[in-house]
């Protein structure tokens, strides 16, 4: 040994020190983190390189022309439209029932009494029932039980068929069941964040219950609220699987109409560009903008739901 | 009608009685609100009741498909009672209450006409929705050795299940031994190792892939994948178990890394402040502690990237190939349980068979999400109380 003796500890201290195993586990898990973003930034990626070029305002504000699968002759306006229409009534029916069971939730009900762990369980469980599923019990429920039955109340003398068959309100109506638990958790989660003292001064002014839930409460919660409809909206505006048999149609020659009509939708459109098309190569640049349409549509709301809710549970945190 | 209670009651708001209610419309609101919250119960058990009512007959037996059936002559019409009359000439209630005696007759001597016509294949007798034909192998004519096959449309329907579960089994396994580690790993770093600012950018990104619809990852994998990977391997079918997993994974991705993260940050900071303390490393206290400690939560998280797996539809639908076939090799051509049910629904004869088997599937496939969820619900809501006390 030529070094003086405190350098080579150092060095052998320093040696110690370095743990490879922990280097190599952080290593590894950083690694696995941004492979998961890299994949999600090449899949944005390639739609978007190959989709932007063709997209234009026309492309989005004109009907099918007359070959439906050419992106410089068709628009895809019909299934903008379509997708729009079913998202817009969708939110009119779930925004109340949601509404109304988070607030029964944190505002009634006793914390983890057994009936609010069964109502919790429910809600967990629809969150996961898959998608096609939905799809069934829209089919064999709203379109065959109820639309059957309505066809027979209204107009009992003559077999008509108007509501029992696949249309945009049944399509609409298996959305709302499907989403209504995003709308639960998220409005929920705002109503806990509003602050206890609130509530307590409202009641000590002499407000009634309901009052200091539909005057105080509820407008705080606004942003929570308009988060879970957003959320719920970017997910419904993209699912396919529920719509199949319960009101999306493979082409139409008008708009529809009434709630009773079927329609053109943007996400089964995708489906039928990539698996029905006759000439794939043709079809390629035209369903590269659908995608990347419904891209915009689903994602740019989902950006909007990430920020609102992150400011939510900001709030939610400082009060803890 | 109002209950009076104490005004001292009044301690908390949570667990509040409802006290003096002097205002009947806000009493009506108020139950209405309850009524409304009833929602979500009253759609499982919808959800249920309206996809087991059309899957009831097949599941208990009832539906025959057999060409040739044992005939009645029709001399015994008096014999038979009423509902086995209806039965035997598959009638429903209503249909049989319009019917007089001659109708039923002429109805007797078509059937047995019918039948005499169709005795050609060895199989004809044969009931193909029964449950033995559902699960278990038959040597159909025309095969060398008793066979697994669904092929529901045809001279004689075969509505064997198994290659389904098989299918769906098949490309769950591809999609969860792609996901799994990586989003684990991807949580673990970001519940535990990233500084602050990273995580801050990091989980909302990761998440952001939940918000990509499934029917763009079946795009991408249908057109983008697809070709990539058959270029790269150069096997024989192109679209397969491991191009509809490998997408399928991606979907998997946001479910696991999010419940696994929420799991991970609900072990409390003292557990890896003690550790650090100890001169533990931080991975060591994330591995070795934390882990640990969120591990059914982990198990939780996995078990529900299963469920949205083998529910998911759109994915499996375009790039999986749907064949049918019986085998274990992750590169054939694959048919899954949502996919049938996407395909085959739309043209199916209502009330038919096939169209009664294809809701059975679905039953099938609700009691398995739902026993999923149910577990992963319970699993989680332990971890959290038993964190909680311990905090």
């Amino acid at each position: 040994m030529t070094s003086p003796h405190s350098s080579d500890s150092r060095a052998r201290f320093r040696a110690a020190r370095f743990d490879w195993a922990s280097f190599a586990g952080e290593a590894t898990t950083a690694l696995a983190a941004l492979l998961i973003i890299a994949i999600l930034l090449i899949i944005l990626g390639d739609i978007i390189l190959h989709g932007l070029p063709n997209l234009s305002w026309r492309f989005v504000s004109t009907g099918t022309g007359s070959d439906m699968f050419d992106v410089r002759q068709t628009g895809i306006l019909p299934m903008v439209l379509g997708t729009t229409a079913r998202v817009i009534i969708m939110t009119i029916l779930v925004l109340p029932a949601g509404v109304a069971t988070a607030i029964y939730l944190t505002e009634y009900a006793r914390l983890n009494s057994p009936f609010t762990r069964v109502i919790r369980g429910a809600v967990n469980n629809l969150a996961g029932v898959p998608s096609i599923v939905f799809g069934l019990f829209g089919a064999g429920f709203f379109v065959r039980f109820v639309g059957r039955g309505l066809d027979a109340a209204l107009s009992p003398h003559q077999a008509l068929t108007v509501w029992g068959q696949p249309a945009l309100l049944w399509a609409s109506a298996t959305l709302a069941v499907m989403t209504l638990p995003v709308v639960i958790v998220t409005t929920e989660e705002s109503l806990r964040a509003i602050p206890q003292g609130l509530r307590e001064a409202s009641l000590a002014l002499g407000a009634s219950k309901l009052e200091t839930v539909f005057k105080i409460v509820l407008p705080q919660a606004v942003p929570g609220i308009l988060t879970g409809a957003i959320l719920a909206v970017s997910r419904a505006a993209g699912e396919v699987a529920p719509i199949l048999f319960t009101g999306a149609a493979y082409y139409m020659a008008d708009l529809p109409h009434s709630l009773h009509d079927q329609f053109m939708d943007l996400g089964y459109h995708v489906f039928i560009l990539s698996t029905q098309a006759p000439n794939i190569d043709q079809t390629r640049p035209l369903l590269y903008t659908t995608v990347l349409v419904l891209l915009v549509l689903t994602f740019a709301l989902n950006i909007v739901a990430i920020f609102v809710r992150a400011a939510v549970r900001r709030r939610l945190r400082l009060l803890q | 009608m109002a209950k009076t209670t104490p005004a001292n009651r009044s301690v908390g708001w949570i667990g509040l009685k409802r006290g003096h209610r002097a205002n009947p419309i806000e009493w009506c609101l108020e139950r209405l609100i309850f009524l409304v919250s009833l929602t979500a119960i009253l759609m499982i058990l919808l959800i249920f009741l309206f996809i087991g009512r059309e899957a009831l007959p097949v599941a208990l037996g009832r539906v025959n498909t057999a060409l040739v059936q044992k005939t009645i002559p029709v001399s015994d019409l008096d014999k038979l009672s009423e509902s086995q009359l209806s039965d035997y000439l598959g009638l429903t209630h209503d249909q049989f209450a319009s019917m007089d005696r001659d109708t039923l007759r002429t109805l007797m001597e078509l059937k047995a006409e019918s039948v005499h016509e169709g005795s050609s294949n060895q199989d004809a007798a044969l009931n193909t929705a029964s449950w033995s034909c559902l699960v278990r192998p038959h040597q159909w004519s025309g095969y060398p050795r008793p066979e697994f096959i669904w092929q529901p449309v045809g001279e004689i329907p075969k509505y064997n299940l198994v290659p389904l579960i098989i299918g769906s089994l098949k490309v769950s396994v591809v999609a969860l031994v792609f996901s799994v580690p990586l989003a684990l790993a991807a949580a673990i770093y970001v519940a535990q190792m990233a500084r602050p600012r990273i995580r801050e950018v990091a989980k909302p990104v990761i998440e952001l892939l939940a918000g990509i619809p499934s029917v763009v990852l079946g795009f991408f994998a249908l057109i983008v994948m697809a070709s990539a990977l058959h270029g790269l391997f150069g096997y024989p079918s192109r679209l397969n178990a491991l191009v509809a997993g490998l997408a399928l994974g991606v979907s998997v991705i946001p479910v696991v890394f999010s419940i696994a993260e929420d799991a991970l940050t609900s072990v409390p900071r003292s557990y890896v402040q003690a550790a650090l303390a100890l001169g533990a490393s931080r991975w060591k206290a994330a591995w070795q502690v934390v882990l640990p400690a969120a591990l059914p939560g982990v198990f939780a998280a996995v078990a529900l990237g299963f469920g949205r797996a083998i529910g998911e539809t759109m994915i499996v639908l375009m790039a999986s190939g749907n064949a049918s076939i019986v085998s274990w090799n992750f590169l054939d051509s694959t048919r899954t349980i949502t996919a049938t049910i996407a395909a085959e629904l739309g043209e199916v004869v209502f009330s038919s068979p096939h169209y009664r088997i294809l809701f059975l599937i679905g039953v099938l496939l609700f009691i398995v999400t739902f026993l999923t969820n149910l577990v992963a619900d319970l699993v989680m809501h332990r971890l959290k109380s038993e964190l909680e006390g311990k905090r």
